[in-house]
C-alpha cells in the first residue's frame, strides 16, 4: 500500500521535471505568450494586450529593421521592454525629438540596436538610453492574440519617417 | 552548472550559471560581448552601479557606472578589451559566474575573488 503510494509520486515527480525541463526549453528556445502593458507601442500594441513572441530569431541572428522585439531593460534586468527595432548596427538613426528643430544623426554602434516605441511621444527608448546591446533581446514579437477584434499579424510602424535609408 | 572553452586563454573553466541577483564585486563573470553577441567574454567585475571610478583608456576619466550596469576589466590591463573599450555593461547581458578552471591539469584552481588595490573605486555607492 505504502510501496504504491511512493511508487505514484515518484512517477508523479519525475512526470512534472520532465515537462517542466521541456516547458523551461520551449520558452527560452521557441517562443512564448507574452502580456503587454504600458502606452509607448500604441496604437500597434495597447495596454494588456496578448501577444506571442518566437525566440528563435535572435538565436539565428535574423531580427529585421522594423520588428517589434521583447528586450531585456537596460537599466533593470529584471524587467522586459517591447519594441521596434528602427535600426541595426551600422545604420544611421534620427537622435533627436520629432519637434526638436535641429535634428541630429548617429550611427548604430557595432552589436547594437536602435529601439522606438510606435508611440513617440509618450515612449522611453533609445532617444533616452541609447542604443541597446543586441545580446539583450529576448525575443520578435509576431503574432496578436488578444483582443480576438484585433487578432493577427501586426501592423507595419506608423512612423516610416524615422527610417532612414541609407 | 555547466562548462565554457575561454577561447583567448585555451582553458576550460566550471560556470555556475544561476540568476544572478546577488552580484559583488570581484567575482570573474561570464557575459555575452556588447560588441559582437556571438562571443562570450570573462572578467572581472571591478564597480557595480553607482561606484565612480577611474578609467584606464577609455573615452571619459572618471566614469558613474549608471544604474542596471556594472564596470568589467581583465586582469592584464593594457592587452584587455573590457569596458576600458566599451563601457559599462548592461546586467541582462550577464551569464554566469566563473568559480574553477578545470584545463589543463597544472591550471586547476578556485578562481578568487580579488579585486587589484589600484582598482578600487574612489566612491562606493553600497557597502
Amino acid at each position: 500500500m505504502l510501496r504504491n503510494a511512493l511508487g505514484k509520486t515518484f512517477r508523479f515527480v519525475g512526470y512534472t521535471v520532465q515537462y517542466g525541463c521541456i516547458a523551461h526549453c520551449a520558452f527560452e528556445y521557441l517562443g512564448g505568450i507574452v502580456v503587454c502593458s504600458g502606452p509607448s507601442m500604441e496604437p500597434t500594441i495597447q495596454n494588456s494586450d496578448i501577444v506571442f513572441s518566437e525566440n528563435l530569431s535572435r538565436h539565428f541572428y535574423c531580427i529585421r529593421k522594423g520588428d517589434i522585439v521583447i528586450v531585456k531593460s537596460p537599466n533593470d534586468p529584471k524587467s522586459n521592454i517591447c519594441k521596434r527595432v528602427i535600426g541595426l548596427e551600422g545604420d544611421k538613426v534620427c537622435t533627436s525629438n520629432p519637434s526638436d528643430f535641429l535634428k541630429s544623426h548617429s550611427y548604430v554602434p557595432k552589436g547594437h540596436v536602435w529601439l522606438e516605441g510606435d508611440n513617440l511621444r509618450n515612449s522611453t527608448d533609445s532617444r533616452c538610453y541609447g542604443p541597446v546591446p543586441y545580446g539583450l533581446i529576448r525575443g520578435r514579437i509576431c503574432f496578436k492574440i488578444w483582443p480576438l477584434n484585433d487578432f493577427g499579424f501586426l501592423r507595419a510602424s506608423p512612423n516610416g519617417h524615422r527610417f532612414l535609408d541609407d | 552548472m555547466s562548462t565554457l572553452t575561454c577561447q583567448n586563454c585555451g582553458r576550460i573553466t566550471l560556470l555556475i550559471v544561476l540568476s544572478i541577483n546577488i552580484h559583488r564585486v570581484s567575482w570573474s563573470i561570464q557575459a555575452g560581448s556588447p560588441r559582437n553577441p556571438e562571443q562570450k567574454i570573462i572578467k572581472r567585475v571591478i564597480a557595480l552601479e553607482g561606484d565612480i571610478i577611474k578609467t584606464i583608456g577609455y573615452k571619459k576619466k572618471y566614469v558613474k557606472v549608471p544604474h542596471g550596469h556594472i564596470w568589467v576589466e581583465g586582469d592584464h590591463h593594457g592587452h584587455s578589451f573590457d569596458s576600458n573599450a566599451f563601457g559599462p555593461v548592461s546586467l541582462g547581458l550577464l551569464h554566469a559566474r566563473a568559480t574553477h578552471i578545470l584545463w589543463p591539469p597544472q591550471r586547476w584552481q578556485k578562481l578568487q575573488p580579488m579585486l587589484p588595490p589600484e582598482r578600487k573605486p574612489l566612491q562606493r555607492e553600497q557597502e
